[in-house]
């Protein structure tokens, strides 16, 4: 029994290697690129839509809506990442389900690649929010003592990001494993259904965590602006 | 006792005795925000969808600590370093 997918390797030359985690995350994208192609070639705006142009849009739709609950701003900035962010991880958990398929965010090597992609992101958004100066700032908020502690949190919640993913999708794997070993006949049906469940909630839980990160490095700005917004209106409503 | 066997057995203790503390530790403080987070449901009913929100958010970070003991629970068992460095010297020799 491995741990990972890693250490299935299909194909080897040199010192590039094309191992399971590889193969499967290129399945997963051209599952999804293909797909969104096929539904997006007729795109249509009178009553009568494709199936896969509402779940597309239910889909589109309902990640644009998370986003401006949480960050209160225009989603259109944060869609492109959070969303490809939740459909990879999304996808590759529930074909879990199909056999033989190993899910490539079992991999510490892949959900790593999706923190560190998040860690690179948290700053260009808070730059393009804020610029340079006004993010640095946000590393000495809300003393210069906290600069330590600051640095270190940005660290550890990457790491805390790739290897939370990293454990759900790895245990549920396993736990399946272990129980087809012990009680073959029906436990593993219980726990594929619950190993779905947690796939699901995980996919929502990174992206949202990863939107939160960045409205947070994003967040001073707008806020100083939603409170004059808001101290414009009150002036309003008391004229 | 060889150093083998202790070392095998002290990571199977190990394995065991991680997820053994690790995981009711953080099941109680989990069931600590559900079911504050349920009183605060059955009181605003209305904000629902907030409330949901944040707990889920919570409780995958507490989560994230048991499963910091699973994992390394497992390693322990399926990919123990220690073990793995004595089977090298023992193929070697």
């Amino acid at each position: 029994m491995d741990i990972t997918p890693d250490s299935i390797v299909y194909w080897r030359s040199g010192l590039f290697k094309v191992n399971a985690t590889l193969a499967f995350t290129w399945l997963v994208m051209a599952i999804l690129v293909v797909g969104s192609w096929l539904v997006t070639r007729r795109l249509r705006t009178d009553t009568s839509l494709s199936r896969g142009q509402n779940l597309l849009e239910i889909v589109v739709e309902g990640i644009q809506g998370q986003i401006r609950d949480i960050t209160q701003q225009d989603p259109g900035r944060y869609l492109p990442f959070i969303g490809t962010l939740f459909l990879f991880i999304a996808v590759s958990n529930v074909l879990t389900l199909v056999p033989g398929f190993r899910p490539p965010t079992g991999s510490l090597s892949t959900t790593s690649a999706l923190a560190l992609c998040v860690f690179v992101a948290v700053p260009i958004y808070g730059i393009a929010a804020q610029g340079v100066r006004g993010y640095l700032k946000t590393y000495i908020r809300p003393s210069v003592f906290m600069l330590p502690m600051n640095i270190l949190g940005e660290l550890t919640r990457t790491i805390a990001l790739a290897i939370r993913l990293f454990g759900n999708i790895m245990s549920g794997s396993m736990i399946a494993a272990i129980l087809l070993a012990i009680a073959p006949l029906f436990f593993p049906i219980l726990m594929n259904a619950l190993g779905l469940l947690i796939g699901l909630i995980q996919a929502y839980i990174f992206s949202i965590l990863a939107l939160v990160f960045i409205a947070s490095a994003t967040r001073v700005h707008e806020e100083g602006r939603q409170a004059q917004a808001r101290n414009a209106q009150e002036e309003k409503v008391d004229e | 006792m060889s150093s083998v066997e202790l070392i095998g057995m002290i990571s199977i203790i190990m394995a065991g005795a991680t997820v053994g503390l690790g995981a009711p530790i953080t099941a109680i403080g989990e069931g600590w925000a559900v079911s504050r987070s349920m009183a605060a449901l059955a009181q605003q009913p209305d904000a629902a969808p907030v409330i949901t929100r944040a707990m889920f958010i919570g409780v995958a970070m507490i989560e994230s600590s048991a499963i910091y003991c699973f994992v390394v629970s497992m390693i322990l068992i399926f990919a123990n370093p220690f073990w793995n460095h004595f089977a090298n010297l023992a193929g070697t020799q």
